[in-house]
């Protein structure tokens, strides 16, 4: 159940980026959907599951990017694990710590993605700070908001059937 | 907070090196070869280096070790041929050497008006005393030779044949030994006297010589012939120095022509000895064995 939900999870952050990359370039900048997905499955399931999900995803974006296969994968895993081992350590079931680690992770994912590519390629090392800083606050307020989605939906749908339970039951 | 010996721990150092090595496998360096290849090759090529040093530094070791097995071997072959060498040469050398002194025998045997025979020097004196100088030579009475026959030398005289000689082998009492004597004139002044054997350095001595006779070191000294022994002319010595003595002669000492202490090859003259000249016959001095 877990694995499939973590699956479930990355195939539709891939879903989204893509299908947010081919409708803006620009909007392919402002957020990372599967970094989103890596760090809300570390923060949900510990650092195994993190860093298992930042490899497959990482590699999977890169592998569909057409850049270097794993330099993506390597970048993720070491969030997903960090983030996975900060969130075993400290309690993180509020909106503000967990916006906290997705901007950690995204600065951190950031800057070894940029750093492993500018030790590959030859070429000087350089950040873009405004869409790095954008990009992890545009990515803490998704991670935030799917959070709520998941944790509040359950709850959600058994109001919402208990509400209709009732109105079942009146006799006007 | 963050135990790396776990199995997470692990499986997070895995999966980065699986990823590190994928990256590589796609990124080149300036010349063109693949990380992983120049890393794998380079770390190969370490590894690669080390075994082949150690197994260089063996072989090494054990060439070493053959070769000094085959150089020991070989310097004993070298040696052992050196030494072979060595005799060969010093046989061939001896061989050259009594060769010319052959020749130099031939060639006073062809000189010599007198009949002579070449002996070979076969030992020495088995009993030799101090002052007693004599040689055996591979000649005797079935050659010719006789009691007193005188003995020669390419470079002068050497004595004469003393005692019964037997059929093939006789003694000579060498010019040096303390009872031989030899009538003697000086080549230069003709100054004549009598040559005789000493224990001392020069080995010869010339007696008899008158304080008035012209005798001075250098002068050639020559068998005078009036001992009836030794034919005329023949090279005796050299004198050394000639100072006048306590009497009416010169003490003369005389260098001798001939090494004694090298004769392989003499001749003997097949004259037999005559006796020695009178007082008629002059001159006064006579030159017989003391």
């Amino acid at each position: 159940m877990k694995v499939a939900a973590v699956l479930a999870a990355l195939g539709a952050a891939l879903l989204f980026q893509t299908t947010i990359a081919g409708m803006s370039l620009e909007g392919g900048t402002l957020v990372n959907f599967v970094l989103v997905a890596v760090v809300y499955v570390a923060l949900s399931f510990g650092p195994l599951a993190g860093l298992l999900a930042g490899a497959a995803g990482g590699l999977v974006q890169d592998a569909v990017s057409g850049g270097i296969v794993g330099i993506g994968g390597i970048s993720k895993t070491l969030v997903g694990f960090l983030v996975g081992v900060v969130g075993a350590q400290f309690i993180v079931s509020q909106p503000a710590p967990r916006f906290v680690m997705f901007v950690g992770g995204t600065v951190l994912h950031e800057l070894c993605f940029q750093s492993l590519y500018a030790l590959v390629d030859g070429r000087a090392v350089h950040f873009a700070w405004t869409t790095m800083f954008t990009q992890a606050a545009v990515n803490g307020l998704i991670g935030i908001l799917a959070f709520q989605i998941v944790e509040g939906a359950p709850g959600l749908v058994q109001r919402r059937e208990a509400r209709r339970a009732t109105f079942g039951r009146r006799r006007f | 907070m963050l135990d790396i010996r776990q199995r997470t721990g692990w499986i997070f150092l895995g999966v980065m090196l699986a990823q590190i090595l994928l990256v590589s496998a796609q990124v080149q360096t300036r010349s063109g070869v693949r990380v992983i290849e120049a890393v794998s090759f380079g770390a190969f090529a370490k590894v690669q280096g080390v075994t082949s040093s150690g197994v260089r530094g063996v072989r090494d070791l054990w060439s070493n070790y053959a070769e000094l097995r085959g150089a020991r071997d070989e310097n004993q072959q070298l040696k052992q041929q050196l030494a072979e060498l060595e005799l060969r040469l010093q046989e061939q050398r001896a061989l050259a050497a009594r060769t010319t002194k052959l020749q130099e025998l031939l060639a006073l045997q062809q000189a010599t008006p007198l009949p002579t025979i070449a002996a070979e020097v076969i030992g020495g004196n088995p009993n030799a005393m101090p002052g007693i100088r004599e040689i055996t030579i591979g000649r005797g009475t079935a050659d010719g030779v006789q009691p007193g026959m005188a003995v020669m030398a390419p470079r002068g005289i050497v004595g004469r044949v003393v005692g019964q000689p037997a059929a093939r082998a006789a003694r000579v009492q060498l010019l040096i030994d303390r009872y031989a004597a030899a009538g003697a004139q000086t080549e230069r002044s003709r100054a004549g006297g009598m040559v005789v054997g000493i224990e001392r350095d020069p080995p010869l001595a010339m007696e008899l010589v008158s304080n008035l006779q012209d005798v001075k070191p250098g002068d050639v000294v020559v068998t005078s012939g009036i001992d009836g022994i030794y034919p005329k002319g023949y090279a005796i010595g050299r004198v050394e120095s000639a100072e006048p003595g306590r009497g009416l002669y010169l003490n003369i000492a005389i260098r001798p022509a001939v090494d004694f202490h090298s004769l392989e090859e003499v001749l003997v003259v097949l004259v037999p000895p005559r006796p020695a000249m009178t007082d008629e016959d002059k001159p006064a001095v006579t030159g017989a064995a003391k």
